[in-house]
């Protein structure tokens, strides 16, 4: 019987759960919070865009973001050879700091949800149970998820470049794409309600 | 507003939503881990309130370092030059770049004092705010949530020209210590905005102590 009833997160009001159709939101009448939402796309064509995102990603990691030519010298940086400049240079904290929101939670959040949508692409061809992995896992992926913060650091990246612009010559690189493709990619990922889950991966 | 029977809540029927899975678990006998996913249940986020002032209270200390010390240091052949956010701000500003100015004085400056000033403001409205409030007071939760991780831009900014001009004897960019304290500025600022309970902004009418 408590399994059709549900709490809002947001104000702790009773709502009574009903099935949704794809792409549809339902919104607490008190407060206006997101109390669940059934996604646009199924647990198996979303593991299709994640698995786009981690390749997407790992280009936009690997080639360098931008060139600067400076009197006939040129150099080009690389996110993680940012990350080490500032290593090396005693900044520490904010290595740390941009390392763990630009590379380490993108990463652990992308990987995390396709062992969690594989699962759930699983249950629902096989009506097979939940591993034991699955509830952590899904648990760590929520507390994680607001520290991955790919867009803004794109939105870094252009103010970086007209930054810039008006002191040398500056190309952008293959990353730049990347990054740019990674970020509309993140969006439809991360709009996707990790509770349902739940209700997909129900035995 | 005629006066409206009050809402069924989880607390009023004597249960407890997991902030995790969302499912429902009654609160006697004192459940310690929700059935369904296995996260540690609270009624309300363990010691909400002074959490998030105390939190509060750190980012607003290291907010002074963050906007004095330089967040950029530029070398080039005759001069080495310190930026703070500040000054960063006016060189776009200078340079024609109006829009770029704005956009980095709203995300750097204008973006985290509000958002102290609203935690702070939410923080005190929970005791001594007029239920009449209690919709906006969420409406300004949430664009505390939302905005607060765009603050980290001028980080990113920092950190990837620090990555790039590095000819050495021509011009060299170097992160400041301020680019740092800032960037802890805006982590805690999110770290408070989390441990902040919504559910207390409607709680004020019941007897719900925080748990």
């Amino acid at each position: 019987m408590s399994e059709e009833l549900g709490a809002c997160s947001e104000c702790d009001a009773l709502y009574r759960k009903r099935r949704l159709n794809r792409g549809e939101v339902a919104r607490c009448p008190r407060c206006g919070a997101k109390l669940y939402a059934r996604a646009r796309l199924d647990p198996g064509q979303m593991l299709g865009l994640v698995t786009g995102a981690l390749l997407t990603f790992i280009i936009a990691n690997a080639y360098p973001i931008v060139i600067m030519q400076v009197q006939g010298v040129s150099n080009s940086a690389t996110l993680s050879g940012s990350i080490l400049t500032l290593w090396s240079e005693e900044r520490r904290l904010m290595a740390v700091l941009v390392f763990a929101t630009t590379q380490l939670f993108p990463l652990l959040d992308l990987v995390a949800m396709t062992a969690l949508l594989s699962v759930a692409v699983r249950a629902r061809r096989k009506g097979r149970r939940r591993p034991a992995w699955f509830a952590p896992l899904l648990r760590f992926l929520q507390s994680m998820r607001p520290w991955g913060m790919t867009e803004v650091f794109m939105l870094g990246v252009l103010v970086a470049l007209v930054k810039l612009s008006n002191m040398a010559h500056v190309l952008p690189g293959v990353a730049l794409w990347a990054f740019g493709a990674l970020t509309i990619l993140l969006a439809s990922i991360l709009a996707f309600d990790l509770r349902s889950l739940w209700d997909e991966t129900e035995p | 507003m005629s006066p409206r029977p009050p809402v069924a809540t989880a607390n009023r029927a004597g249960l407890i939503g997991c902030e995790h899975c969302g499912a429902l678990s009654p609160l006697h006998p004192d459940p310690i881990v929700c059935p369904r996913c296995g996260a540690t249940l609270h009624r309300r986020k363990p010691d909400s309130l002074n959490r998030t002032f105390a939190l509060l209270v750190a980012a607003m200390i290291l907010y002074l370092p963050a906007n004095l010390l330089p967040v950029m240091v530029t070398t080039s052949l005759f001069r080495k030059t310190h930026d703070t956010i500040i000054s960063g701000v006016v060189y776009f500003w200078n340079t024609g770049s109006m829009g770029l100015a704005v956009l980095i004085f709203s995300f750097s400056i204008l973006i985290p004092m509000l958002k102290m000033g609203a935690l702070g403001f939410l923080v005190i409205s929970v005791r001594h705010g007029s239920a009449r409030t209690r919709r906006q007071r969420m409406v300004l939760f949430r664009i505390v949530e939302f905005v607060g991780r765009w603050s980290m831009l001028d980080v990113f900014v920092v950190a990837l020209m620090a990555g790039l001009v590095r000819f050495h004897s021509l011009a060299m960019v170097e992160a400041g210590p301020g680019a740092a304290a800032f960037g802890a500025v805006v982590v805690l600022t999110m770290l408070a905005s989390f441990s902040f309970d919504s559910r207390l902004i409607w709680d004020n009418d019941e007897k719900c102590d925080e748990r």
